[in-house]
């Protein structure tokens, strides 16, 4: 009886938001922010009870300018107990500045196609995981927690489909090298309930659900309806974007991230342990006039006129 | 391992058509200026090429109330119908069914609500009250052989009362139902939904009406559209409201958005194996037409990706 199949006890009863904004969403938006607007966006986020907040990134500036100030953002937030503030380490030289700076997690990013990681950082995935490995080392060493991030994972500019398979074996060799976490992204967007279906049942054979999260871009619209369907599998930990930053035209093709955003799933699937709603909405209207732009969620544009 | 949704593999197993009804007459209604009676044909026009089974065409309402639809004769009359395509329009009352028939309607709709308040300020009457009106009119279009369709609006919120019960939403659906409607479509009127308000209104609901019957119509004020969608659809509900471009914004939320864009739900339908039998490159064409002509921005999430206009 096929209406008997879904039910809503099959979604998991706490989520745990990952509020991607000050590094993901900043670093894929036309204006560069000041380092104090930074810090402010990201001490609102940690009044408003997300849990996580990637707060900014150890690539070199020459890479990415948006991200030059990592060392005095690091230094500048309120770091709130009880939530974390990973960052992004690509390297051993870029975690070797995180810890300096005073981080106490990172992040590091494969990919799940063999173009897009040539493109985008220069070398094959084997190559890029190798690199991983050093990274891993170090923060083992320190007992710095390391989350492994996964692109492409239902498609890639360059290559069209990703095989799933393919996906499964990249999350794999990350959460085997010591990744406490894989987060799966759509990178451009272009997943729906059927490719992410496929996806994640490939991937669930060969991790833990617990350790997977899902990081879905919303060009086409399909966030939410594909985040639905990641809960629906069991999955817990939702990567987001505080306004949906990250998508003002600038082609996928600069960044390693892909145009368009998620805005925060709130009053929706979710129930918000902990997270004040009208508290994040705040930041993001702050960090919308900060870069003079209109939010990208529904829900902050939606204005009872009742 | 984990939890599969084999509900979703049921739909990709069977292969459900999923009508979609471009909500033309909803959005047009909610645009503030006037638009001209031969661009309302000309887009019609295209969406009738585009595959797509039903198109709602326009309302007789009174000009009075909703002046964009004045031209509601002239609309069904100008337009070129396509075989297999619908074109339901909108009747209230006696009066407005008449005039449909006259212009050549083959197909009404009714709407009923699931909020006495939103009946009362919406159209000024109670909700057994407009209950009469209706059995009138689908009597009425019994006799002629003409088909209802009825919505039932405020089926997952309302902006005066807030929260509708699921019991409520069910005997209106029930009554429309037994009074002869073939299908009633549930709206979220003001984009409050959610997948978990959607699934306990729908278990109430599919008790009393076959689920083959039944039809969502989001509104994606929320962003909730998509979600809401696929909960319905992995619920067994096989037909989906939308609007071209997702143009026409919500009354009730300054600013906001409202009908759901056909494009996207396309995107979501096809991409889930689901055929739908409607050509989105055509479809997209038809909401580029009407953006042009309104001078006005797609809602539609798939238009401004494939447009390179994020």
């Amino acid at each position: 009886n096929n209406h008997q199949c879904l039910t809503a006890h099959a979604l998991p009863d706490k989520v745990k938001i990952v509020e991607v904004g000050p590094r993901d969403g900043l670093q894929n938006e036309k204006t560069v922010v000041p380092t104090e607007a930074k810090i402010n966006l990201i001490n609102m986020l940690s009044e408003s009870g997300v849990p996580v907040i990637e707060a900014t990134s150890f690539v070199s500036p020459k890479w990415v300018p948006q991200m030059a100030d990592q060392v005095e953002v690091m230094k500048g937030i309120s770091k709130k107990p009880g939530v974390s503030y990973p960052v992004l380490t690509p390297n051993l030289k870029g975690f070797e500045a995180a810890l300096k700076a005073g981080a106490s997690e990172v992040a590091i990013f494969g990919a799940a196609s063999e173009l897009f990681s040539k493109k985008n950082i220069n070398c094959s995935v084997e190559e890029s995981l190798q690199r991983f490995e050093e990274v891993m080392k170090a923060a083992k060493g320190a007992a710095v927690p390391v989350r492994g991030y996964v692109s492409c994972v239902v498609g890639c500019p360059y290559e069209g489909q990703v095989a799933p398979e393919k996906v499964a074996h990249v999350a794999k060799r990350l959460y085997s090298m010591g990744c406490y976490e894989i987060s799966l992204g759509d990178t451009i967007g272009v997943g729906t309930p059927g490719s992410m279906t496929k996806m994640l049942e490939a991937v669930c054979k060969e991790l833990p659900v617990s350790a997977l999260a899902v990081h879905c871009h919303d060009t086409y619209g399909q966030a939410l309806a594909n985040i639905l369907i990641a809960l629906q599998m069991g999955i817990s930990v939702v990567d987001s974007s505080v306004a949906g930053l990250g998508g003002q035209g600038i082609s996928w093709s600069l960044v390693s991230d892909g145009p368009c955003y998620l805005h925060l799933p709130c009053v929706s699937v979710l129930s918000p342990q902990g997270v004040d709603l009208p508290k994040l909405m705040d930041a993001g209207a702050f960090i919308c006039r900060t870069l003079n732009r209109k939010t990208s969620s529904k829900v902050a544009q939606a204005t009872c006129k009742l | 391992m984990g939890n599969v949704p084999t509900t979703v593999k049921h739909c990709l197993s069977y292969k459900q058509i999923v009508e979609d009804y471009p909500w033309l007459r909803s959005w047009l209604q909610e645009e503030k200026d006037i638009v001209p009676t031969r661009v309302k044909i000309q887009l019609i026009d295209m969406l009738s090429t585009t595959g797509l089974s039903v198109i709602e065409a326009t309302s007789f309402v009174s000009s009075k109330w909703v002046p964009q639809m004045a031209d509601h004769t002239d609309v069904l009359q100008g337009i070129q119908r396509v075989p297999h395509v619908r074109y339901p329009v909108l009747t209230p009352n006696m009066q407005g069914f008449q005039d449909a028939v006259a212009a050549g309607a083959t197909e009404v709709a009714v709407f009923g609500s699931a909020s006495e308040t939103f009946s009362r300020k919406n159209i000024n009457c109670s909700i057994a009250e407009s209950m009469l009106r209706f059995e009138e009119v689908i009597s009425a279009a019994k006799d002629r052989q003409i088909p209802v369709r009825g919505y039932v609006s405020c089926a997952l919120g309302c902006p005066h009362e807030g929260h509708i019960e699921p019991t409520k939403v069910a005997e209106i659906s029930k009554a429309l139902y037994d009074m002869g409607c073939y299908e009633i479509s549930l709206g979220d009127t003001i984009g409050v939904g959610t997948p978990s308000s959607m699934f306990k209104m729908l278990q109430k609901v599919m008790k009393d009406v076959p689920l083959s019957a039944l039809a969502v119509h989001c509104h994606d004020t929320y962003g909730q559209a998509l979600p809401n969608i696929l909960t319905a659809l992995q619920m067994g509900v096989s037909v989906v409201d939308s609007a071209v471009a997702g143009l026409g914004g919500c009354p009730y939320a300054q600013g906001s958005s409202g009908n759901v864009s056909t494009e996207d739900v396309l995107y979501m339908l096809h991409g889930m194996g689901i055929e739908t039998g409607v050509n989105l490159d055509r479809l997209l064409e038809a909401g580029d037409f009407i953006c042009n002509a309104l001078g006005r921005r797609t809602n539609s999430k798939v238009a401004q990706a494939r447009s390179g206009t994020l």
